[in-house]
Order: structure tokens, then C-alpha cells, then sequence
């Protein structure tokens, strides 16, 4: 476990933190921070209990909403209201938890309809005063990009540890154990409902604060944006490109997709789109465990 | 007002189920997910744009037309992608990530040729060929609104639902009336079984496919006149509201979208009319519901929970 802390998540905190003073499009950077949080979050649902998250947006957007309340009708301080957005996450988290008691495609189905189901919600004109509806929210009062850059680090860190944890633990092998044959887990004296509930809340805590700092970072949204389904998508995508319930999978991942939306997305945003969509088809087809399994199936060990 | 909430809720309610049910056919026969299917409802649209606006024909023409092209696309893409699908470990999962990804294909590449504007065709386009039999039906003007239970309704409304209760009827005689279909119900419901009894699955799945598509195609047509106008990323939205009817009515068993349908569009109206600003709301709520409730829908008997 310290050997991982120590040679995968410190060296990728350490660049991301020295970037910002040699590369001047912070907000890519901080986008590529944000990724990484949310690649790694469906890796702790998707990828230790096999639930496929497919409204991972609604834990993100729940969050964003969550610290943009808290500041603007209780003037929290910044800080604070990043912690309210991961409670925001968790709350969601908790209301949404029966729906672990379906399976596959059924519980990704109803995972999309609920993030749908918070966006409509919070972009309700008549919750204008509340969350400003369909009109979005400004935050004038907490606006400090640096700031809520290393916000971003801290719970990148986080959520990094996290998944050392789950990679190295045996709770996360027990979790592994309940994605590959819950019969024989449970029989094996795993308490499967338990175990899947805290994963399923970790992820939705990672998201609420991965949310909050999106909000403290861009201090201008509409629902529209914080509830894109890009985001549950490109996490989803990049986690599975790199390979799930590793450490560097998702990493792996997020630097490739992401370095190439970076690079040909911004100005055709329709051909990136085609080309993740023909990316996914053939990521199924023919390497459904993604990049590092082509390591993997040498002998390499893959952290 | 409630009566004209419910008889537009009826009216809806039958477009609805065209709209599911070729996504029902499809999960039913091949376990398969396909989560482009608001696409193909986008593509139906688009071809209907094309038949009114280029061709300057009564887009009714685009129903035939719309079937036959991606009943062809349907066994083109079936090849292409199911059996590779199916010999993997979760082809349910995978379907859902696959099929996502042609979904971003499509809506891409409609993108790409068409731009994002919202396409619309004018209302009185819809069965204009039939002016003269509807004068004759339902009275009133050739191309001014139907009367119905003493409230007028848009005629391309009243044409969809007509169309839809067609295709439906349709749909239940080639399940319950012809060979193939026998065989497709077989395969619905025990797919092993099927194969061992020496039934051709592939080529039964490719038709069932081939027919999900078209009526997804079909049920497209008619979207410009439901809801006012198309974009190419249309698709999203369609494809939840029709898992939203189809697990309704019961994932599996096609007839019963019909009775989804039905319920949805009513409830629909009815929020529409009395709640209007929550009426966003309704189809993620109804199908989170109706999953945790009775993740069977109104006709199911299977229960599926881990």
C-alpha cells in the first residue's frame, strides 16, 4: 500500500501541482484534475463491485448545487461548502441506495433516469428560489481559481488513497469477491449489502466533492452544464479505456482520452464525438478489460 | 380541461408505445440493450425532414421508407455486432457501453451533416393525402384540427396515434400469427432451449432486431409533429423516456408497452396540465419507481433483482 501512495499517487499529485507554473491553461489542467477524480470514482463503484454507474453526473451536479446553495443563501466560506457538497453526494448517495438492490443494465438505467431526475429537479422554475432554476447561479463571493485548484489536488488525493486502499485491502478483495460471484461471497461470511453500500456512498461522496470544486473553480453554471452527461460519460470511458480495478487504469485513461479531446475536441466538438463513440464500440469488441490488459496478458503486474 | 387531458394523454399515450416497443423486441429477443434506440427515433425523424422538405411529399411516405431502410440497417448492424457481443462474459453490461457508443456515432454524425438546428415540418403536412377521407371521417376542415369528444386536437396527432395503433396490431400478428414470429417468441422466452431445438437464433435475433429498428424509425416520423421540432441530439432523452415506458409495461413482453404506453402518455398530459413545471420530472421518477416497486412493469411476471 505505501509502496503504490509512494511511487503512482504522490509523483501524479506533484506534477499536477507544479504544472500550473510552467503551463498556463490552468483551466485545462484543472479539467484534467477533475477527470481524474471522476475516472477514479466510477473505478470504486464499477470497478470493485461491477454496478455501472451510468448517472454518475447526478453525485457531481448534486455537488456543484450543494456548494452553490451553501454560499449563496448561507455566505458559508468556500471551504465549508465543498464539505456540504460531499455531503450533498452522500445524501443523494443514501436516498439512491435501494437501487443496488437492481442488477446490471437495470441498475444502470435507473442510474441515468435519477441524475435526470435531480437536473429536472434543480432546474425546476419553481425552485427559483432556491437554486435560480433554468437561470444558473453566479458566485461572485467565493471566485479564487487557485484556490479551488488545490482544493482539487486534496481530493484527488482522496480519492487516490481510496482506491490504494480497495486495491491493497481486504475489504476491497472481499468487494472484488461480491462482483465476480455474490453467492459464493455471502457464503464466504461477506456481508454483501454492506460492503457494496460503503463503496456505492465513497463514490458518491468523491463526486460531491469533485462537484463542489468544479463550482468553486468555474463560479458560473447553469444546470445544464454541471449535469452533462459527458461527465458520467468521459469518467465511465476513461476508466474502462485504461482498465478498472486498477490504480493506474483509469489514469492511464484519462491522460490519453482526455490529452486528445484537448487536442482536437474544443474547435469540432462532433468529431471528437465520433470518434469516443467509435473508440467505445471497439474498446467492447475487442478489449473489453481495456489498456492494461494488453500488460496484464504478458505477466506484466499492473498496480 | 381533464377530458382533454386524458384523450390527449390517449392520443400520446399510442404514439408512446410505437415508441417503445421496437426497444422492447430488441431486449426481449437478444438480452441485448440498446441504448441507441432514441437515435434510430432521431434518424425516423430526420427521413421524414427529408421526404417533406426535399421531396415536398406528405410525410406519411416516410413510413414505409423509414421501415425498409433500417429493417436493412437493423440485420446490417446485427451482423456486425451482436454475436461478437454475445460470446463475451456480461453481453448485457457490454451492450449498454457498445450501443451507447454507436448512439455517439450517430448523433455525431447526423451532427456533421445537418448542423444542430432544430429541424420542424409544418403540422398540416401530416396526411394531407388523406384530407379527403378525413373531411369524410371526422367532418371539420381539410387541413383545421379533429374533433374528438368535443375537444379539437391537432390532426397529426390523431394521424400518429392511428399509425401507431396499426403498427402495433402489426407487430402482434407477425408474434402471435406467423412462423418466424413463434420462433422469435421461443427465443424470447428460453434462448438455450431455442438454439437446442435447432430454431435458427441468429436469424430469428437479426429479423427481431432488423423490426426494432424500423419501428423505432417508424415511430421517429411522427416525432417532429409530437414534439414541435428534431435535433440531433434528440436521441438522449428519447431513449430514456423509452426505457421509462417499456419497463412500464414490462421489460420482454412487447404487448405489454402497448398498455405502458398508454399509462405513460395519460400520466404525462395529466401532470402536463395540472403541474406543468414537474412534468420534466415524470418519466425518471415513474421508471425509478416502477423498478424499486414492481421491477416487473404492470404485466410482467419475472422479477429481476439481484
Amino acid at each position: 500500500m505505501v509502496r503504490h501512495l509512494l511511487f503512482v499517487v504522490a509523483p501524479l499529485i506533484v506534477v499536477f501541482a507544479v504544472l500550473p507554473a510552467v503551463y498556463e491553461n490552468h483551466l485545462m489542467l484543472f479539467n484534467f484534475v477533475v477527470f481524474l477524480i471522476l475516472a477514479q470514482g466510477v473505478n470504486v463503484i464499477y470497478g470493485f463491485t461491477g454496478y455501472l454507474p451510468f448517472g454518475y453526473v447526478g453525485f457531481f451536479g448534486g455537488g456543484a448545487y450543494g456548494f452553490a446553495v451553501m454560499v449563496m443563501h448561507l455566505h458559508a466560506s468556500a471551504p465549508v461548502a465543498v464539505l456540504a457538497a460531499g455531503l450533498a453526494g452522500v445524501v443523494l448517495g443514501l436516498l439512491l441506495s435501494p437501487l443496488l438492490r437492481l442488477s446490471g443494465a437495470y441498475f444502470a438505467i435507473a442510474n441515468l433516469a435519477a441524475a435526470l431526475a435531480v437536473l429536472h429537479f434543480v432546474a425546476n422554475p419553481a425552485l427559483e428560489g432556491i437554486t435560480r432554476g433554468p437561470y444558473g447561479v453566479s458566485l461572485t463571493a467565493t471566485f479564487n481559481p487557485n484556490a479551488a485548484y488545490v482544493a482539487a489536488l486534496l481530493v484527488l488525493a482522496l480519492t487516490m488513497a481510496t482506491v490504494v486502499f480497495l486495491k491493497n485491502s481486504r475489504f476491497g478483495l472481499a468487494l472484488q469477491s461480491v462482483r465476480e460471484d455474490p453467492v459464493s461471497a455471502a457464503m464466504a461470511g461477506v456481508n454483501v449489502v454492506r460492503m457494496r453500500v460503503i463503496a456505492w456512498l465513497a463514490s458518491a461522496l468523491i463526486a460531491g466533492l469533485a462537484g463542489g470544486v468544479y463550482a468553486w473553480y468555474v463560479s458560473v453554471f447553469f444546470p445544464d452544464n454541471v449535469f452533462s452527461s459527458t461527465f458520467s460519460i468521459f469518467a465511465i470511458v476513461f476508466a474502462l479505456f485504461g482498465g478498472v480495478a486498477t490504480i493506474v487504469g483509469p489514469i492511464v485513461g484519462v491522460l490519453i482520452l482526455y490529452g486528445v479531446y484537448n487536442l482536437i475536441g474544443f474547435t469540432t466538438p462532433q468529431y471528437f464525438q465520433l470518434i469516443y463513440g467509435l473508440l467505445i464500440m471497439g474498446l467492447v469488441l475487442f478489449l473489453p478489460a481495456g489498456l492494461v490488459s494488453l500488460a496484464t496478458r504478458r505477466g506484466w503486474h499492473v498496480p | 380541461m381533464l377530458v382533454y387531458a386524458l384523450v390527449a394523454g390517449l392520443l400520446f399515450g399510442l404514439y408512446f408505445s410505437l415508441v417503445g416497443i421496437g426497444l422492447n423486441l430488441v431486449f426481449g429477443v437478444m438480452r441485448i440493450v440498446n441504448l441507441a434506440h432514441g437515435d434510430f427515433l432521431m434518424l425516423g425523424a430526420f427521413i421524414a425532414v427529408g421526404v417533406s422538405a426535399l421531396a415536398g411529399l406528405d410525410p406519411l411516405f416516410a413510413v414505409p421508407l423509414a421501415f425498409v431502410v433500417f429493417v436493412l440497417v437493423g440485420l446490417a448492424l446485427y451482423y456486425l455486432l451482436v454475436p461478437r457481443l454475445q460470446g463475451s462474459v456480461d453481453p448485457e453490461m457490454l451492450s449498454i457501453i457498445l450501443f451507447f457508443g454507436l448512439s455517439q456515432v450517430i448523433e455525431a454524425l447526423t451532427t456533421i451533416a445537418f448542423g444542430t438546428s432544430e429541424r420542424s415540418i409544418a403540422s398540416n403536412e401530416l396526411g394531407k393525402i388523406l384530407a379527403g377521407l378525413r373531411v369524410h371521417v371526422f367532418g371539420g376542415e381539410a387541413d383545421g384540427p379533429v374533433e374528438l369528444f368535443g375537444q379539437s386536437f391537432p390532426a397529426s396527432w390523431v394521424i400518429s396515434a392511428a399509425v401507431s395503433v396499426v403498427a402495433i396490431l402489426l407487430v402482434y400478428l407477425y408474434l402471435y400469427r406467423t412462423r418466424l414470429g413463434t420462433l422469435t417468441r421461443a427465443v424470447m422466452s428460453r434462448r438455450e432451449e431455442a438454439f437446442a431445438t435447432g430454431i435458427n437464433v441468429d436469424r430469428v435475433s437479426a429479423v427481431a432486431f432488423g423490426i426494432g429498428l424500423g419501428l423505432a424509425a417508424v415511430a421517429g416520423v411522427f416525432t417532429p409533429f409530437m414534439f414541435g421540432s428534431v435535433t440531433p441530439a434528440f436521441g438522449e432523452d428519447a431513449t430514456v423516456t423509452s426505457f421509462a415506458i417499456v419497463v412500464l409495461g414490462s421489460l420482454g413482453n412487447p404487448i405489454g408497452t402497448a398498455l405502458g404506453g398508454v399509462v405513460y402518455g395519460i400520466s404525462y398530459m395529466v401532470v402536463q396540465t395540472y403541474l406543468s413545471s414537474w412534468a420534466d420530472l415524470l418519466p425518471y421518477v415513474l421508471l425509478i419507481l416502477i423498478l424499486l416497486l414492481r421491477p416487473s412493469g404492470l404485466l410482467g411476471r419475472r422479477v429481476r433483482v439481484a
